[in-house]
């Protein structure tokens, strides 16, 4: 047991599939995550990228197949579920900060609640994490009054005070004007450099291939390939993976 | 006519203290059980949300006068003997907090599933993800609802007057058996429960004003 826990992958999936009614959005998936490992999950719109990202938490739950984080099999409710969700960190398109509560009160709020940690150093942590991404001024702010791209290095911030081992990205760029989009990249690929553990939904080709370690291409809710991003970008093997490249690089 | 008022005015103040009693405990009970039936209606548990459900289309669909009728003919009959003002009390409860009950359902949906997700992500309980996140938002858009469920508490304790409780409405009818003055006498009490009504609803406007001008309700705009 101890053994397993040493040398399994952080996060494991085994046939994960995911039914919407009669639509199936994820079959049969199998994806290993080892610790300090970043991969990048790209594909078309509908592909299954996100609805595997929010598996991996039970944000969404599978319909069928083994989710293992620390090769521990994932809660299916309660307060165990809650345990290991504190483990996993999750930044989303929207942002959803809390809107009725200051950026450091967004930040502090699960570590005081959640991990019991006292009032006085969760909110130092909290500085330290909004240092961090580069926003120390706006500590008493509310995220109404930040841009988008402040409101998302926010959300990474209040992620990052749980202190969890993996970090789940559900296209955190793709609701940011361009303009934007840089300074959340910038704060992720220092994440990345700094050896936290990343699953990235993304449509930022540049970040895949630099900042990533592996790429996985979804294509009708199958991982259909996966690599280095360097393979994957010059030589992609599928034509889905062909097709999708062309698509998106012509521009 | 004036000598109603002038020889009667401990009597009649005593209404309106009734009243006023009534409404408020009406009120706040109606308050603390609706938003627990609420929480049933939208906990992850089956058996608690049918149990929601069931209370609300129960007391939503009775009449307050059957209620009343009910809790101060019925209980007695099975061994409960409430004072007549707590069975009024009780009834007022029982109805409003289904009213309530809906109101924070309906503030609650209007919080968007992103902040919920957000709050799971984060490992919290379902009950933290009320109290700390969904619930504090929901409140700002169940002040105006809310203000009404209590004027319909207020002006639906009237009704207690039927079963013998000295409300306002029961004293001013005791005065009209002595002085046969209905129209003056009604015209008395139903301005007691204007001039309550008004209050109440000036107060919600004025919260939900507060509520507007904070940046609170400015994050709810831009963020969606």
């Amino acid at each position: 047991m101890l053994e397993s826990q040493t040398t399994a992958p952080l996060v494991q999936l085994r046939g994960v599939t995911k039914y919407f009614g009669d639509f199936r959005a994820l079959d049969h998936v199998d994806l290993d995550i080892a610790k300090g490992e970043k991969v990048a999950l790209l594909g078309a719109s509908g592909s299954g990228k996100s609805t595997l990202c929010r598996c991996i938490n039970r944000i969404e739950k599978a319909t069928e197949g083994t989710i293992m984080i620390e090769g521990r099999p994932l809660p299916q409710e309660g307060k165990a579920l809650a345990a290991m969700r504190a483990e996993v960190g999750m930044v989303f398109q929207s942002f959803n900060l809390f809107p009725h509560y200051t950026v450091l009160e967004n930040i502090a709020l699960s570590p005081i609640h959640v991990r019991k940690v006292p009032k006085a150093e969760a909110t130092a942590q909290a500085r330290d994490l909004l240092a961090r991404v580069g926003l120390a001024d706006k500590a008493d702010s509310y995220p109404a009054e930040l841009s988008g791209g402040q409101q998302q290095r926010v959300a990474i911030a209040r992620a990052l005070a749980m202190q969890p081992h993996v970090l789940l990205f559900d296209e955190p760029t793709s609701a940011l004007d361009p303009e934007m989009i840089k300074e959340v990249l910038d704060v992720m690929t220092e994440l990345a450099e700094s050896g936290m553990t990343m699953l990235v939904v993304t449509h930022e080709m540049g970040f895949a291939r630099h900042a990533c370690d592996r790429v996985c291409f979804m294509d009708a809710g199958r991982i259909v390939e996966q690599g280095t991003p360097e393979g994957f970008f010059t030589r992609p093997q599928t034509d889905r993976a062909k097709d999708f490249l062309s698509k998106i690089l012509d521009h | 006519m004036v000598e109603i008022l002038t020889d009667n005015w401990a009597f009649l103040l005593s209404g309106v203290a009734t009243t006023v009693g009534l409404t408020i405990v009406g009120f706040l009970g109606s308050l603390i059980v609706g938003t627990i039936a609420a929480i049933f209606r939208v906990s992850p548990v089956v058996p608690l949300r049918l149990v929601g459900s069931a209370y609300v289309e129960f007391f939503r669909n009775i009449p307050l006068l059957s209620l009343l009728v009910l809790v101060t003919f019925g209980l007695p009959d099975i061994g409960v003997l409430l004072p007549l003002f707590w069975c009024g009390a009780v009834s007022l409860i029982l109805s409003g907090s289904a009213f309530v009950c809906e109101t924070v359902r309906s503030g609650i949906n209007t919080i968007s599933i992103g902040q919920s997700e957000a709050s799971r992500a984060l490992g919290m309980s379902f009950t933290q993800q009320l109290a700390l996140v969904i619930l504090p938002q929901a409140f700002r858009t169940m002040v105006q609802p809310l203000a009404n469920v209590f004027i319909g508490v207020l002006i639906g304790s009237s009704l207690v007057a039927a079963v013998g409780v000295s409300d306002i409405t029961n004293v001013t009818q005791q005065l009209n058996i002595r002085y046969a003055e209905a129209v003056f006498l009604f015209l008395l009490s139903g301005a007691v429960y204007l001039i309550l009504g008004l209050g109440v609803g000036g107060a919600g406007s004025a919260v939900e004003r507060r509520l507007g001008r904070s940046r609170i309700a400015g994050g709810k705009a831009v963020s969606r």
